[in-house]
């Protein structure tokens, strides 16, 4: 069960790496998780979220109304562009950059039509990744499972052994 | 971290950091105290996770000033810092210089920004290393070599006092480099930089009085305007080093920082004062302030230029395009500006900083004309802006300028050891020979740059791509694509220049920076208040009104002046070299051509020209240098001055101002 588990996971992260969801910048997050950290990455992703909310409310007030600051509207992608850039959301970091494009071109439209983009693959994203951890942390999990597991079969077959040997 | 006796680092300590000299322990780096600053928490807690996984010891904070708090309580309690670029509180290379300065800590900056010119921006601050975002864990593993080598270097420095025995050490102690698999952008940049850092400390260790493994003290602008106050308020006679340490409250600067960095200042005001006396009072009333710097300057000015006089022709291609550039710039120069000026003057310890100085300078200065004038500075902020967008004529001036200074240092050096002053300079910048060189000519040849009349080519060049904005903004902004040295001497030049120059010139400058129209209410009430005190300068000849004669499209007095000098400057080298927008450009060459003849003869010829015309405006320049034949150097400058002014600003108002239109350079009486 747990290694059907790990198989779902691991095949998860290979569809969202090939689909390009994410890069291998994710995959270096999760290098970084140890048993000290076990859920390190879906808590930074968790609060990636949580931090980004106000950078995507941010540029779509900023979107409302003119007149148009295409300098500020930059700046702020930018920052939103790194953030998600440094968990690795790949779709996600490439439709900032043609946001950034348009704002270069200082094309309203062009900025509010990729804009769509990135909220609409930053909400994506979100799903998958969240399917994603409910997969794989069982990976963690499931080595707890498989030790309790043993040491409770090794438990069984010595006390069985004992029972044996006091018949005996 | 007690790595002293090279045992295992059990605890690292909060005490100290480890001292160059004592040997790595094997753990080493484990428990390097890293200090990380980044607005984004995302990629923070990443990198923090990162770093521990090196085993490093890790503090995160994600705003600029609870950084720099955390540094200046915990004196020692951190080894390295990474930084963000673009923090909404503080930028993050102003907190690479604060750092630099203060702490005198490696720091290593971080943008998932990898376009060239920022990277090369981070070089030229002194950034340590660039890492480009994301961050991987690989690049963070090496960081510990830039704590190592800048240790061992400061170690060397301090205990070695010729620079070249501490060069050679310096580039023996590379080995590591070979290590580093970062993914920093610029894996060559930290060796260019550290270079220079190691050179430049190798010269501040040598004015260095002790031998102490002291931290280096780098004179800021901002520590220098705090020690010229503190000088101040105390008086000049009273000052002394632990009384200005106790006004200026600096955290981590001693009395021997202070006591050193006195001693220079005094010598540099003895300068200034011995020259000329009587300017004090015209100095001080067009500024508007106690400026004893000011009028001191254009004192020291007269001095440089009889002993520049006397030096003979002086290839001043590079002096007058660098003084051209630095008056061009706009807004830094201002006799408020001219403690900033001293402050580049002989605070040259770090040109790294001269970048940043500069363009503080320019905003500093910038408000501080607005104050005193109530100019507009909308023309400083577009030059600013300009800065982003540096021509490559531009770079390429500056490469003809470095040529040729290297060219004339051997002239510069010469004079420049005259004076204490320049010697200051020389001994405090040794990282940029050619920049720091122009830079001491500029400041100490200032009047004399168009003395040997060769405007020319360098000048040509050095307008044009300038003109479109502020000339010294383009320039700090080139600095960091090349030549960084160069525009650091041109940066400081600009205001060492308006500094260094007579009054006049740094009147015109403060004009010329004021841009045009903007400045111009003022600088002619300025200037009439001037007309009378000017005569009393005792001018050979009325060199002033020439001036102001010549320009009938003043953009501001100091256009006036210095298109008179330009177009000596041009005329006597050759006027169709220039690309001069202004309408005045003809006229000017024919006025020129009479002026070509002799440099020192202009203010005659001048005179007969335009004494007429404007009368007022011609005060303004001041007619003390043309006296000592200084004339040459400064239509050098003005020149440079007038065509970058011309070039950046719309005249028309200012002509009509004055009334100049009857008085087009046609209509001067040749």
């Amino acid at each position: 069960m747990e290694s059907q588990k790990k198989r779902q996971a691991a095949y998860m992260k290979k569809n969202l790496l090939d689909q390009g969801y994410l890069d291998e910048q994710f995959a270096h997050l999760e290098e970084l998780q140890d048993d000290a950290n076990p859920n390190f990455v879906e808590e930074v992703v968790k609060s990636f979220y949580t931090d980004s909310a106000r950078f995507i409310r941010n540029i779509e007030v900023a979107l409302e109304n003119g007149p148009y600051d295409f300098t500020k509207l930059d700046n702020m992608m930018y920052q939103f562009k790194g953030s998600s850039s440094s968990i690795g959301a790949r779709r996600v970091k490439r439709q900032c950059s043609m946001f950034q494009e348009c704002c270069y071109a200082k094309n309203i439209e062009g900025c509010r039509n990729t804009f769509q983009g990135v909220k609409q693959e930053y909400a994506t994203l979100k799903t998958k990744l969240e399917t994603y951890f409910q997969v794989s942390p069982s990976l963690n999990n499931s080595n707890k499972h498989l030790y309790a597991t043993t040491l409770f079969v090794c438990l069984n077959i010595f006390s069985k052994k004992l029972f044996q040997a006091k018949l005996l | 971290m007690n790595i002293g006796s090279g045992s295992l680092v059990t605890v690292p300590s909060s005490t100290g950091s480890w001292k160059s000299g004592d040997i790595v322990s094997d753990q080493f780096p484990v428990g390097l105290r890293v200090l990380v600053v980044d607005d984004d928490p995302t990629c923070l807690r990443i990198l923090e996770k990162m770093l521990r996984n090196c085993h490093y010891e890790v503090t995160k904070c994600n705003r600029a000033e609870i950084a720099l708090s955390f540094l200046r309580e915990n004196k020692n309690g951190f080894d390295i810092v990474i930084s963000d670029v673009h923090m909404p509180d503080m930028d993050g290379f102003k907190l690479l210089e604060h750092i630099g300065l203060e702490m005198d800590l490696p720091v290593i900056m971080m943008s998932a920004d990898d376009s060239k010119d920022v990277v090369m921006k981070g070089v030229t601050h002194g950034a340590y290393d660039y890492l480009i975002k994301p961050v991987r864990i690989e690049a963070l593993k090496n960081i510990w070599q830039h704590v190592v080598r800048k240790r061992k270097y400061e170690w060397k420095d301090n205990n070695f006092d010729q620079s070249g025995s501490v060069e050679e050490g310096d580039r023996q102690q590379k080995p590591s480099e070979d290590v580093d698999y970062s993914s920093s952008a610029n894996e060559g940049n930290w060796k260019n930089s550290k270079k220079r850092k190691e050179e430049e400390e190798e010269v501040e260790d040598r004015d260095d009085t002790s031998n102490l493994k002291k931290p280096r003290v780098v004179w800021s602008v901002e520590l220098h305007q705090q020690f010229v106050q503190a000088v101040h308020q105390l008086g000049i006679d009273k000052a002394v080093p632990k009384k200005i340490l106790e006004l200026m409250n600096v955290p981590g600067l001693t009395r021997e920082n202070v006591a050193s960095h006195l001693q220079k200042y005094r010598l540099y005001l003895r300068r200034l004062s011995g020259v000329s006396q009587h300017q004090n009072g015209l100095n001080n009333s067009f500024m508007g302030r106690p400026d004893t710097t000011f009028c001191t300057i254009s004192s020291l000015n007269g001095l440089d230029l009889q002993a520049l006089a006397a030096a003979g022709q002086i290839p001043a291609q590079n002096l007058a395009t660098l003084q051209a550039a630095a008056l061009g710039k706009s807004a830094t120069k201002s006799a408020i500006s001219m403690p900033l000026d001293q402050r580049n003057f002989f605070s040259f310890e770090n040109s790294k900083l001269r970048f940043p100085e500069g363009q503080q300078q320019l905003n500093n200065s910038n408000k501080q004309i607005d104050l005193l004038h109530g100019i507009p500075t909308t023309m400083e902020s577009k030059q600013l802006a300009n800065l982003h967008h540096p021509s490559q004529s531009f770079m390429g001036m500056n490469m003809q300028v470095n040529s040729t200074s290297q060219h004339n240092n051997s002239v510069l050096m010469r004079l420049s050891q005259s004076q204490p002053r320049t010697q200051l300079l020389n001994g405090a910048n040794n990282g940029s020979q050619v920049s720091r060189l122009p830079l001491s000519m500029q400041q100490s040849l200032s009047p004399v740059l168009t003395q040997s009349g060769i405007v020319d080519n360098a000048r040509g060049s050095v307008y044009n791509p300038v003109s479109q904005a502020s000339s010294m903004v383009d320039f700090s902004v080139n600095q960091s694509k090349e030549l960084q040295s160069y525009n650091f001497s041109l940066g400081s030049n600009s205001s060492g220049l308006s500094s260094l120059t007579n009054r006049g010139m740094l009147q015109e400058e403060v004009n010329s920076d004021i841009k045009g129209s903007r400045g111009f209410p003022s600088n002619y009430d300025i200037f009439n208040e001037l007309q009378p005190k000017s005569q009393n300068w005792g001018l050979q000849n009325d060199g002033s009104t020439f001036d102001t004669s010549l320009h009938p499209c003043m953009q501001g007095t100091q256009d006036v002046s210095s298109q008179l000098l330009l177009q000596q400057g041009i005329s006597s080298t050759h006027n169709s070299g220039q690309n001069r927008n202004a309408p005045i450009e003809k006229p000017m060459y024919s006025n020129g051509d009479e002026i070509g003849h002799s440099n020192t003869m202009c203010g005659s010829q001048l005179n007969s020209g335009g004494g007429n015309m404007l009368a007022v405006k011609a005060e303004r320049f001041p007619d003390a240098d043309y006296q000592n034949t200084n004339i040459r150097e400064q239509f050098g400058r003005d020149d440079l001055m007038s065509a970058f002014l011309r070039q950046q600003a719309s005249v028309g108002p200012v002509e009509t101002e004055f009334g100049f239109d009857g008085y087009t350079l046609d209509n001067l009486p040749v």
